[in-house]
Parts: structure tokens; sequence; C-alpha cells
């Protein structure tokens, strides 16, 4: 399992991984964000906390379908199914991986993306948390919506379709924290809710997943 | 090992194609598949390797003890070909990854990308993994595709010397492999008569 | 005798044939009675005028919206478990059915909301509830679309099927965490209480009920016997190919 991880990495951090991509991507729209709405602090300010949930969960999105096609087409998917390491166990490390390679560099890029849109300065530690907190249930779930369309080919835009409906509780309760954070109000209850849909999706959803795999891989 | 498979019926995408397929192979024994394109023998090994279901039958062997080969190598071409096999030797928990490489003549290409292999050096490598695999069956899905003579001669005899240490493998190939005490099996008397039954176990069939 | 006797595709058809001539014309008899009674024989409201009456459209669509999605969900579950073709056609076949009541009860809705509340669109949680529904029929029919080979399409839509339930549920809890909103709660079932619905309304919504029921079921059986003419003539062509 630690030799995956590693493979993983080391795959994404090769040329060719599509590693940076995501991140390029949130800077791009944390950029494009105020150039359309206005320069006006107070606005920008309101919506940072939901344009960099927002941001974050798209460029998570960018990168899903590598998690399981690129293994599929060159066989290793059938290889790791026949392997002595639970299929399950290959779910949740690939999560893992991606959200090492996506998840973790876009919640520590995040606080200066929100310089950028006049976040107030209370929010910042909130939007760490919930990021950190929020983001492995991102890379859980897509990894669950990558197993489903593995054997479907150019699945990029039907994966999207299928993933966000299921982002949908993550990016109320992670961007509520930011929010509320922002404004100095009390957090406890989105975040031990983000904390709690996190958990649940690194827990169940893998089997979801392995289950899906073994359908695509027959 | 030995590896019995009895009234095995197998069916690609929901239509059966091979059935009432049967044979014996005891441990230092070799099988070689043959039949005409498109009947089944792919589908009979990607059935007794365990990543799909039969539709009827039995298959002795576990799908541990069991290291399937494939059309595809599973090569990462961003990765060496040290990287590549330690990866696979590391998932089965095997070491012998510098014998491996050794046996399959690509120790001077160590520390070359996969992807600037060529493409039978790829397959020597996708070939080299069933030996860090350390499982005592071999399912071999034309293995000498885009081989030269002397590496068909090589891997001939790294499959010899496998069945020589009591392993068995069940070969779909049209090449000689140098393989003289090998089975042969016809499958074209198992042919079905594409019977339309998707899923095991349930008598509703929609003809 | 077992209930699982009509998850033979040949019995379905025969059971559904016979069915079909009862339910239809219940649903079209229903629903004109209903929807007669309710837009010309009852008495406007006091506070909201002749709009209301868009609540015998509005609440059997939005309640057949969600009960699409549940009948999905089992006939998944039974597809899964005990791998019934029919259930997963039936699955199949009620998705496209339930999308167009979500879309009636989101229209019917801004139509009603335009003049109570001044907008047509309001981010409340029951309309944005709504709203992600229809996301969630969306992803599931695409699904069904992409993948080529049917059993598999049916396996995987049926886990996108349970995992998305999960997830709509939690949605609706989040959503109604987001914003408290505009919609009032549901009155059909609060005879007595107070601030009840006018026992004048109640008759003609509850035949309405009764008549969006039978056409769901009527639309079904209609949809899942063409899924299995559709799997049938499939299997006859694969068959002729092979030989």
């Amino acid at each position: 399992m630690i030799a995956l991880l590693i493979r993983d990495l080391r795959l994404a951090l090769r040329a060719g991984g599509g590693f940076g991509l995501g991140l390029a991507f949130f800077l791009l729209l944390a950029v494009l964000i105020p150039l359309g709405v206005g320069p006006e602090g107070g606005t920008l300010a309101k919506i940072a906390p939901g344009v960099l949930w927002v941001g974050a969960l798209l460029a998570c999105l960018l990168s899903l379908d590598r998690i399981f096609a690129l293994d599929f087409e060159d066989g290793s998917l059938d290889l790791l199914a026949t392997a002595p390491i639970p299929l399950e166990g290959v779910v949740a490390v690939k999560a893992l991986a991606h959200w090492l390679v996506t998840g973790l560099p876009l919640t520590l890029a995040a606080p200066l993306l929100g310089v950028l849109l006049h976040l107030p300065g209370q929010g910042y530690g909130w939007l760490l948390a919930s990021l950190a907190l929020g983001t492995p249930a991102l890379s859980s779930i897509g990894a669950f919506g990558a197993a489903l369309v593995v054997g479907v080919k150019r699945g990029g835009l039907l994966l999207s379709l299928l993933v966000l409906p299921l982002y949908v509780p993550t990016l109320i309760f992670g961007a509520e924290v930011v929010k509320r954070g922002a404004a100095g109000m009390e957090t406890g209850v989105p975040l031990a809710m983000l904390a709690a849909i996190t958990l649940g999706a690194m827990a169940a959803l893998p089997f979801a997943s392995a289950l899906a795999l073994r359908i695509n891989l027959r | 090992m030995e590896l019995v498979v009895q009234d095995l019926a197998v069916a690609r995408g929901g239509l059966c194609v091979l059935e009432g397929l049967g044979f014996a192979l005891a441990p230092g024994a070799a099988l070689i598949l043959r039949g005409a394109n498109g009947i089944g023998k792919t589908t009979l090994l990607r059935t007794l390797a365990g990543l799909q279901p039969s539709l009827r039958g039995t298959i002795s062997a576990p799908p541990e003890s069991i290291a399937y080969a494939a059309h595809a190598d599973g090569l990462k071409a961003t990765l060496t070909v040290t990287e590549n096999l330690a990866f696979w030797a590391a998932v089965h928990g095997t070491s012998g990854v510098e014998a491996a490489l050794e046996r399959m003549n690509l120790t001077t290409l160590r520390e070359r990308r996969a992807a600037n292999l060529s493409a039978g050096q790829k397959r020597r490598l996708g070939l080299a993994r069933l030996l860090v695999s350390g499982r005592p069956i071999w399912l071999l899905d034309e293995p000498t595709v885009s081989l030269d003579t002397a590496s068909v001669a090589l891997f001939g005899a790294v499959v010899r010397a496998h069945l020589a240490a009591g392993g068995a493998a069940v070969i779909a190939t049209h090449i000689d492999l140098g393989l003289p005490e090998a089975q042969l099996l016809d499958l074209t008397p198992f042919r079905a008569r594409g019977e339309v039954q998707a899923s095991p176990g349930f008598d509703e069939a929609f003809l | 005798m077992s209930l699982w006797e009509y998850a033979n595709p040949k019995k379905f058809s025969e059971t559904a044939a016979r069915l079909l001539p009862v339910v239809a014309p219940l649903a079209g008899l229903c629903l004109a009675i209903g929807l007669i009674w309710g837009f010309f024989f009852t008495p406007d409201d006091y506070k909201q005028g002749s709009t209301v009456k868009i609540i015998f459209l509005h609440v059997p669509a939005a309640m057949m919206a969600i009960n699409a999605w549940i009948m999905m969900l089992v006939a998944s579950l039974v597809w899964i478990v005990r791998r019934h073709h029919v259930s997963a056609l039936a699955a199949k076949a009620a998705a496209p059915i339930g999308m167009v009541f979500t879309l009636i009860a989101l229209a019917t809705g801004a139509f009603w909301g335009q003049p109570m509340w001044g907008t047509w669109w309001e981010w409340d949680p029951r309309l944005t509830s709504f709203l992600i529904l229809l996301l969630f029929y969306l992803g599931y029919i695409a699904l069904w679309q992409a993948v080529e080979s049917p059993d598999t399409a049916a396996d995987l839509t049926g886990v996108l099927c349970i995992v998305g339930s999960v997830f709509a549920v939690l949605s609706r809890y989040a959503v109604k965490f987001w914003n408290q909103g505009l919609h009032q709660d549901s009155t059909i079932m609060k005879v007595g209480e107070k601030d009840p619905l006018d026992p004048a309304y109640y008759w003609p919504l509850i035949v309405c009920l009764i008549g969006v029921v039978a056409l769901f079921v009527a639309l079904v059986l209609l949809r899942t016997v063409t899924e299995i003419r559709l799997r049938r003539l499939a299997a006859i062509e694969a068959r002729e190919k092979f030989e």
C-alpha cells in the first residue's frame, strides 16, 4: 500500500503528471473573479469565502479523472485488482495520493489567494482549517465518481456532472465555516458537520468505489 | 499448486462464448490454448484470473495463486525499469527485482524510463513482473507479441524454469515457445451457441 | 406464488399489459376531475387569491419528484441484491419521469412564487433542494446513457443511486442549515393543527395526488416494458451477430 502511495506521488510529481495544474487554475480563478466582479474591497470580502471554496472544489475536480483512468488504460488496474492488496485499500490510497497532490497544496495556497480577495483577517485560520478538513472528502467523493466513469471514453464531463451534486454538502458546510469565521461568529456546528462528512466519506466510500471498479473491470 | 477447471462457462458482453470447458493442470505442467481469434481465449484467462465472474463451473485455484499477464503491460512511462518492477515486487511483498531483471535480460536498461523502451523491451519488462509476483500459476495472454526470436527463446526458458520449480502456466499463443511437453487445448469444441445470460444464477434471460 | 415471479421479464410484460388499461384511465380521470374541481370549483384564498390553485399541480409533482427517486432507490437495491433485470430497467424507466416531475415542481413553484414573494426564484432551502435533486437525476440519466454494456450500466447506476441518496439527504439538511427560507412548511398532513389547509382544497388535492401516482405507475410500466423489448431486441441482434 505504501509502495502504491509512493508510486502515485512519484507519477504525479514527474513530468506529465499534471501536478500544479489545479493550483494554477485556483490562482487564475482568484484573479478572474475580481476582474469580473469589480475591485471594491467590501464586495470581494463578502464573496471571498464562497469563491475560495468553489475555486478549491473546481481545481480539485480538474484532476479527478486521472485517479483511475491512466491505470485503467495501461492495464495496471487489472493487475492491481488481482494483486494481494484489497481493492478498497487501493482506492483509499489513491484518494489519499490525490489529496496530497491537490487538496493539500490548495489548502496551503488558499490564504494567499484570500489576500487577493480581501478576506477579513479573522477568516484565514478558518479558511485553512475548513479546507484542511474538507478537501479529503472532495478527494474521496471524487475517487468514487472516477471509479464510476473509468470505463467511459472521454468521461471528464460526465464525471463533473456526477461528482458536483455530491460535493454540495461539503461545499455548503465548508464555505459556511469560513463565512462565519470571517464575520467573527460561532463556527462549531458547520465545522463538526464538515468533519463528519469527511470522516464518513473516507470510511464508507472506498467500498462503493471498489465495487464500481470491479464492475468496470469485468 | 494444481489448477482443475470443471464445466466452466464464460461470457463476454453478456453472451456466453465458451461452455463445458474442463481441464486439469498438475504442478510443473503447461497448457497451451488454441482457437480462432475471438473464440474467447482472453475472456477465459480473465475469468480464471478472477477479474470477471464465470457463468457456471468451478476453478480450483484461488485468484491469490494466479499471476495474469494481459495484452497491456501496466507500465508507467515516467518511471524507470527498476522503479516499475520494484513497485510490483512491493505490492506482492516479494524481493528479487535484480534477479528478475537479469533473467529477462534487462539489467543494462535498469535506469532507463519505460517511455524510452522499445516495444519488445517493454514486453520483457511486463513479463518480468510474473517473476516478482511469486505466484505459482501463470496466465499468459499472447506473451510473445512484439518479442524477437532471441527474446522468445529467453522467455521460453523462463517459463520452463518456472515449470521445473513446480509452477504451472496457461498460455494463449500461436507461437512455439519451445515447450514440447505442454498439453494443447483446442477451444473450438467448447464454443457456446451464444446463449444470452448476463448474470449468473437467475433464469430470466430476455429470449 | 411469490412476488419475485414478476421479476421475470415475460411475466412482468404480461402483467403490465393487464394493468395498464386500468391504471392509465384512472390517472386521466383523477387528474381531470381533480384539476377541474381544483381550478374552477374552489374558492379563492383570502390572502393568495386564485394563484393558490397552482397547488393542485405543484404539490403532487413535488411529491412524485421525491417518490420517484425513492422508487429508483428501492429498485436499485433489488437489482444489486437479487439481480433481477426488470428491477434495474424499472429504475432506468423511472428516472426521466422523476426528472420531469422535478421540473414541473420547480416551474410551478416559480409561477407561484412570482406573485407571492415577488420573485421567480429564491434560494430557499426547499427550492434549492429540488434544484439539487434535478442535478442528481441528470447525473443518473447521463450515466445510464454513457455506459455501453447494459448490465454494467445497471450496476453502476445502482451504486450511484444508493450513494447519491445518502448525499441527497445530506444536501437537504445542509441546505436547510444554509438558509432558513421563505417556503411554507408542508400543510397537507397538518389537518387539525393551526394554519391548516382549507378543507375546500383538501379533497380536490387528494384526487390530484391519486391521479399523479396512477400516472407515474402507468408511465413506469409503459417505459419498463419498452426497455424490456429493447433488451430483447439487443439480445436477438447479439445472437445473430454471434452466429
